[in-house]
C-alpha cells in the first residue's frame, strides 16, 4: 500500500520546502500520518496502538523525571522515593503516574494483543509486524519488572529474589547465571545498580523496536475488523483527519480512567507491603508480583518442577512469536469464525483465572485450578488453534470493506 | 455504538480482573485473624480531607506515647504547619525536644529542636531499637498507614484489639501459645505481638478538651499517621478533579470533532 500514495507533496513554505528536500521528514509525516490509505471500518480496539503509543511517551517522560531525584543505593532506594513523594515539587504527581502509568501501559497493551488475535492480525503478510509486537511486550515484562524493583520496597527485593532465582533452573550454569545477574552472591546493591540503568535503557529499546513495528505495519496497512484486504480507494480513508481524531479520542477516555487512578486510588493497584523497606532477614507471608505478570506466575507455580514451571512460563510467551502459523485458518477475523470466536473469549477468561490463582497463595483449589488453566492455554495454541483451522467452516467473506459496512449502514 | 458498548465493556472487565486480583491478595494476607471492622474516615472518598482537629490530636498521641518506641523519620517538624497549625504554635510545640548534634569541634552535643529538623528519633540506630525491645525493633510510622492492607481501619483495630490474658479462652491460649506475659491482639498475624497494649482511657489529656477515650486516640493518631503518610493527598485529590473535568470537557469535544469529521463516511 505504501507504495501506491503518488507523488510526494509540494509544501508552500519555503523553509519546509527547503529541509523537505534534502531531509524528507515532512513527506514522511504526510505520506505516513496523512494521506496513508486505512481502513475506514476500524471499531474502537484500533485506537489502542496510539493508546499503548502515548502511554510509552508518558512512561518515559515521568520517568526522566523521577531519574532525576532518584538515589540506586540500598541504603537510599526506599528514602528518596519517600522524598520525591513528599519534597519534591508534584513529584507525587510524577511518581503515581509513572507507577500506575505501567499498569496501564500493560492494559493497553493486553487489549491490543487480544484486538490483534481476535482479528487474526498476525497472519500473513503481518508475521513480522505481529512478532516485534512480541518482542515489544517482552521488553515491556523486562522494564516493568526492574522498574518494581526501584523503589526497594519488600515486594521489590524478595520480587526480584524470586525472579533472579528462576535462572538458577537451567542445569549446569543456571547458579553461574544468577550470581552473573546479581553481581554478588546475593540481591544487594550492585544488582539494583544494574537494574536502574537497565531500566533506564530499555524504554529506548522499546522506542526502537516501536518504530520497526510501525514501519512494519505501513508496508501492508493495518488489518480491520473484517479481515480482508481494502480493494480500492472506496474502503479506506486517509489517516487524517478520521482516524487522527479517532484515536484522539480514545486516548483521551483511556485518558480519564488511568487519572481515576492516580488521583483517587493510586495504591489500589500496587501492594501494601512495597511501602515497607527491603529487608532480606524478613520474607513477606505472600511474594506476588505485580497484576500483570500475575497469569505468567500462576502457570510458573503450576508445574511442580522448578525448571518445567520456568520453561512453561517462557514456553506460553515463546508459543506468541509461532501463533502465525500454528493458526491454520484462511480466514483472519474472528467475526467469520463462528466456532473460534468463543474460544477466544474462553482464552480470556482462562488468563483471568490464571491471573486469580496467581494473586493467592498456592494452596487447596487453587493449585488444581491454576494447573488446569495451564494446561488449557497451551492446549489453545498448540492443539486447538491447528485443527480448529481445519475443520470449521467459516462463514462467508463480504465482497469489500465498502460493502459491508454500507450495507450495515443501511 | 453498540461496538462502543462492547469496547467499553471489555476495558471494564480488564479493570474489574485486575482490581479483583488485588483484592485476592489482600484477602489471603490475614487467615486466622479476625478482619479490622470498616470504619468511617474523614479522608476517605474523592473529596475527603484530613480533619485537622483530629490530626493535631493525633499528633499529641504520637508525641506523648507512641513516640517512646517509634521513629517517624521522614517528617520535618516543619510539616506540622500543614495541619493547621502556625509557625509559633510549632515552635510551641517542639520547644522542650532536644535533638544530637555535633559542635563545630566535632563534639556529638544536644540541641533544641528546629523547625527543618527531621522528628527525633526515640533510639540512636535499629541495633539499639531491637536491643530495647526483646530483639525486634518498632517499625518507622512514616508510611505505616499505606504498609498496611487497609491500613487506617487495621491500625485502629490493632490499637483498640487486646484481649488480657484472663479474658482469653482456653482453646485461644493452647492454639496460639499464650503465656502471662504475652500481649494477644484479635488482628496482629500470629496474635501474640511485641507491643504491649499502648493505649488506655485517658492516657493522654487532650488539650482542646476532647474526651480521651481509647477509641478516640486511636482514630486521632490514625488521622495524624494517614496524613504522614500521605501528606499530598489533598493537593492529589483538588488536582484529580481539574484533571478529570478538564479531560470529560476535552472528550466530549474531539467525540463532536470526530462525528462531524466521519459524517460524510457513514
Amino acid at each position: 500500500m505504501a507504495s501506491s500514495h503518488g507523488t510526494p507533496p509540494a509544501f508552500n513554505n519555503k523553509v519546509i520546502a527547503w529541509i523537505d528536500h534534502r531531509l524528507p521528514i515532512f513527506s514522511y509525516i504526510e505520506k505516513e500520518y496523512h494521506t496513508f490509505p486505512t481502513p475506514r471500518n476500524f471499531n474502537y480496539f484500533w485506537n489502542f496502538g496510539a493508546i499503548a503509543t502515548v502511554m510509552l511517551v508518558l512512561m518515559i517522560a515521568t520517568g526522566v523525571v523521577l531519574a532525576t531525584n532518584y538515589t540506586p543505593h540500598t541504603s537510599m532506594a526506599f528514602d528518596s522515593v519517600e522524598r520525591i513523594m513528599r519534597d519534591v515539587p508534584s513529584g507525587w504527581l510524577m511518581r503515581y503516574l509513572h507507577m500506575n502509568g505501567a499498569s496501564f501501559f500493560f492494559i493497553a497493551v493486553y487489549v491490543h494483543i487480544f484486538r490483534g488475535m481476535y482479528y487474526g492480525s498476525y497472519k500473513a503478510p503481518r508475521e513480522l509486524l505481529w512478532i516485534l509486537g512480541v518482542i515489544i511486550f517482552l521488553l515491556m515484562m523486562a522494564t516493568a519488572f526492574m522498574g518494581y524493583v526501584l523503589p526497594w520496597g519488600q515486594m521489590s527485593f524478595w520480587g526480584a529474589t524470586v525472579i533472579t532465582n528462576l535462572f538458577s533452573a537451567i542445569p549446569v550454569v543456571g547458579d553461574s547465571i544468577v550470581t552473573w545477574l546479581w553481581g554478588g552472591f546475593a540481591v544487594e546493591n550492585p544488582t539494583l545498580n544494574r537494574f536502574y540503568a537497565l531500566h533506564y535503557l530499555l524504554p529506548f529499546v522499546i522506542v526502537a523496536v516501536v518504530a520497526l513495528h510501525v514501519v512494519a505495519l505501513h508496508v501492508h496497512g493495518s488489518n480491520n475488523p473484517l479481515g480482508i484486504d481494502p480493494k480500492g480507494p472506496q474502503d479506506t480513508v486517509p489517516f487524517h483527519p478520521y482516524y487522527t481524531m479517532k484515536d484522539g479520542f480514545g486516548v483521551v477516555v483511556f485518558l480519564i480512567v488511568y487519572a481515576a487512578f492516580v488521583f483517587f486510588s493510586p495504591n489500589m493497584l500496587g501492594d501494601a507491603a512495597n511501602y515497607i523497606e527491603a529487608n532480606p532477614l524478613v520474607t513477606p507471608t505472600h511474594i506476588v508480583p505485580e497484576w500483570y505478570f500475575l497469569p505468567y506466575y500462576a502457570i510458573l507455580r503450576a508445574i511442580p518442577d522448578k525448571l518445567g514451571g520456568v520453561l512453561a512460563m517462557f514456553g506460553a510467551i515463546a508459543v506468541l512469536f509461532v501463533l502465525p502459523w500454528l493458526d491454520t485458518s484462511r480466514v483472519r477475523s474472528c467475526s467469520f469464525r463462528p466456532i473460534y470466536k468463543w474460544f477466544m473469549f474462553v482464552l480470556v477468561i482462562d488468563v483471568v483465572v490464571l491471573g486469580v490463582c496467581g494473586a493467592n497463595p498456592p494452596e487447596g483449589w487453587y493449585v488444581p485450578i491454576a494447573q488446569l488453566a495451564t494446561v488449557y492455554y497451551f492446549f489453545h495454541f498448540l492443539i486447538l488453534l491447528p485443527v480448529l483451522g481445519k475443520i470449521e467452516r467459516p462463514r462467508p467473506l463480504p465482497p469489500s470493506i465498502a460493502d459491508a459496512v454500507l450495507k450495515k449502514a443501511g | 455504538m453498540r461496538k462502543f458498548i462492547v469496547t467499553g465493556a471489555i476495558a471494564l472487565a480488564a479493570l474489574a480482573a485486575g482490581a479483583f486480583a488485588a483484592y485476592g491478595e489482600s484477602v489471603s494476607a490475614s487467615e486466622s485473624e479476625a478482619k479490622p471492622p470498616h470504619r468511617h474516615w474523614h479522608f476517605e472518598g474523592p473529596f475527603g480531607t484530613y480533619d485537622r482537629a483530629a490530626a493535631q490530636r493525633g499528633y499529641q498521641v504520637y508525641h506523648e506515647v507512641c513516640a517512646a518506641c517509634h521513629s517517624l523519620s521522614l517528617l520535618a517538624y516543619r510539616n506540622l504547619m500543614e495541619l493547621g497549625l502556625n509557625e509559633n504554635q510549632v515552635k510551641d510545640l517542639i520547644k522542650d525536644i532536644q535533638v544530637p548534634d555535633l559542635n563545630d569541634d566535632g563534639a556529638p552535643i544536644e540541641r533544641p529542636a528546629r523547625l527543618s529538623d527531621r522528628f527525633k528519633k526515640p533510639f540512636p540506630n535499629t541495633a539499639a531499637a531491637a536491643a530495647a525491645n526483646n530483639g525486634k525493633a518498632p517499625p518507622d510510622l512514616s508510611v505505616i498507614v499505606k504498609a498496611r492492607e487497609e491500613g487506617p481501619d487495621y491500625i485502629h483495630a490493632l490499637l483498640t484489639g487486646y484481649v488480657p490474658f484472663d479474658k482469653l479462652t482456653p482453646k485461644q491460649i493452647k492454639e496460639f501459645d499464650v503465656t502471662k506475659d504475652d500481649n494477644f491482639n484479635k488482628y496482629f498475624p500470629g496474635h501474640k505481638i511485641g507491643m504491649p497494649p499502648p493505649l488506655a482511657d485517658d492516657k493522654v489529656t487532650y488539650v482542646d478538651g476532647t474526651k480521651a477515650t481509647t477509641d478516640q486516640e486511636a482514630s486521632d493518631v490514625v488521622e495524624f499517621l494517614a496524613w504522614a503518610s500521605e501528606p499530598h493527598m489533598e493537593d492529589r485529590k483538588r488536582t484529580g478533579v481539574r484533571v478529570i473535568l478538564f479531560l470529560l470537557a476535552m472528550a466530549g469535544l474531539m467525540y463532536a470533532v470526530k462525528r462531524s469529521v466521519w459524517s460524510d463516511k457513514h
